[in-house]
């Protein structure tokens, strides 16, 4: 019920945006955010975008487990050789 | 590849999460509640479950707004259905549900008016192109919708709709939870916080659990690493003896969450009782509508009469939603009670815990 999906704002008219998820296009209320604009990636629920996606935020602990998955994998690697 | 979803499905760095979760793992067993049916869903959908050390539990809990809404809720719909002129309009989820004697569903097929609606300002488009009926619309779920429907009752009021109303059963987490460890019945070592209820309300509303109940908490997305990652942080707590209130989603959530939503909510809703499937009437734990806004308050708009709500017979839907029970553990369950024919509500929604573990239990 609370699902909400990342979707891409494609345009803006007044308060609602036209809203892209693999090439599926939506709309989406612009009222609960101040600052969105074309391009953001937006948290869309029933029809509003509820939160703007921090990109640096992201990508911060991702790139944490990948180096991690990186290291353990070559390790593996050793170990079988 | 579609951003902000495939990385967070990387089975690479799901295995190398769960290998450090094994890692940290302590001896003694650790119950972990995920509060939200989105969770549930991650969990069995990318076989989770399987990736964990035996003695980590996850255990479903009361976060599917359409599970804990009670039949009188339900049974007031359905009488306000009966109504002259009015159309009922629904999330999906809730049209199915059955209440004491009947459903949505089934009072549609008798030639009830109600609809199916993505969002509540379809419903306030519907009565803008309806206006010799009453349009009411269903308001459930957690602190994710109540500010969207708080905005649709805003937007029916600037285009001075009078025929537009919400029957509000909105609820909000916290007290929900608090509630669930007051009762004593299920003995936790950590929360699973909801991760889109957050991304409204900020992290701050789960200190009391980490400060006064000794609870650590983590706010989680819905992805599998979201999931893992999530996981580690709580196992990690718990190792070191720490019980705080962590944020594993921040593309999502800032700590203070979307100030503007929480603003739209407050200025329509305010606290009041409400009563849960299977955890009884808690204090402050729902949403009506204020009194400025009373013209949209389908409550106070349509007076009707209905029997005193009752629940079918066997169904154990309430425990399942206090933790205390699992599907399996219904006589109900696949034999009975169906997807196809569900006798109780944690079989309709997707997010219902015994449609869950009824649709991925080959993966479990």
């Amino acid at each position: 019920m609370c699902l909400a999906i990342p979707m891409r704002i494609k345009s803006i008219e007044n308060n609602k945006a036209t809203v892209e998820v693999g090439g599926v296009e939506y709309q989406a209320y612009l009222d609960l955010l101040s600052d969105a604009e074309i391009g953001d990636y937006v948290i869309v629920h029933a029809g509003f975008a509820i939160e703007k996606l921090d990109e640096e935020a992201a990508l911060e602990s991702l790139e944490i487990w990948r180096e991690i998955a990186e290291f353990s994998e070559k390790r593996q690697g050793r170990k079988r050789n | 590849m579609v951003k902000y979803i495939d990385e967070y499905r990387d089975p690479q760095i799901s295995n190398s999460i769960a290998q450090s979760i094994k890692k940290i793992m302590p001896d003694s067993a650790i119950n972990l509640m995920e509060v939200c049916g989105g969770h549930t869903i991650t969990i069995f959908k990318y076989g989770i479950r399987k990736l964990l050390p035996d003695n980590l539990n996850l255990i479903s809990g009361p976060g599917c707004p359409v599970c804990v809404t009670s039949n009188d809720f339900i049974d007031r719909a359905i009488a306000i259905s009966h109504l002259d002129d009015v159309i009922i309009t629904t999330f999906g989820d809730m049209i199915r549900v059955p209440g004491s004697d009947s459903s949505l569903s089934k009072e549609k097929a008798s030639g009830a008016d109600i609809r199916i609606c993505y969002s509540p300002m379809d419903a306030v488009d519907i009565a803008e192109n309806s206006p010799d009926s009453e349009i009411v619309f269903l308001g459930i779920g957690f602190e994710t919708t109540a500010p969207l429907v708080a905005a649709s009752i805003l937007a029916a009021k600037s285009k001075s709709l009078n025929n537009f109303s919400v029957l509000s059963s909105h609820k909000t987490m916290p007290q929900a939870m608090k509630a669930l460890l007051d009762s004593g019945d299920i003995a936790l070592n950590g929360f699973i916080c909801p991760g889109h209820v957050s991304t409204i309300t900020g992290i701050g509303m789960y200190e009391f659990l980490a400060k006064d109940y000794k609870m650590p908490c983590v706010v989680s997305g819905f992805e599998p690493v979201d999931m893992l990652e999530t996981i580690f942080m709580l196992v990690k707590q718990i190792a070191e003896g720490r019980s705080e209130v962590e944020n594993q989603y921040v593309r999502s959530v800032k700590p203070e969450g979307n100030t503007k939503a929480v603003k739209l909510m407050n200025e329509v809703f305010e606290p009041t009782d409400m009563p849960w499937r299977g955890l009884g009437v808690i204090t402050g734990s729902g949403l009506k509508i204020k009194e400025k806004y009373q013209d949209f308050d389908a409550y106070k708009k349509f007076q009707v009469d209905f029997p005193e709500p009752k629940e079918f017979p066997g169904c154990i839907c309430g425990d399942i939603m206090r933790g205390v029970k699992v599907p399996t553990q219904c006589k109900l369950f696949k034999k009975v009670c169906t997807p196809e024919d569900p006798k109780g509500a944690c079989m309709v929604s997707d997010e219902g815990t015994c449609a869950t573990y009824l649709k991925y239990a080959s993966l479990d």
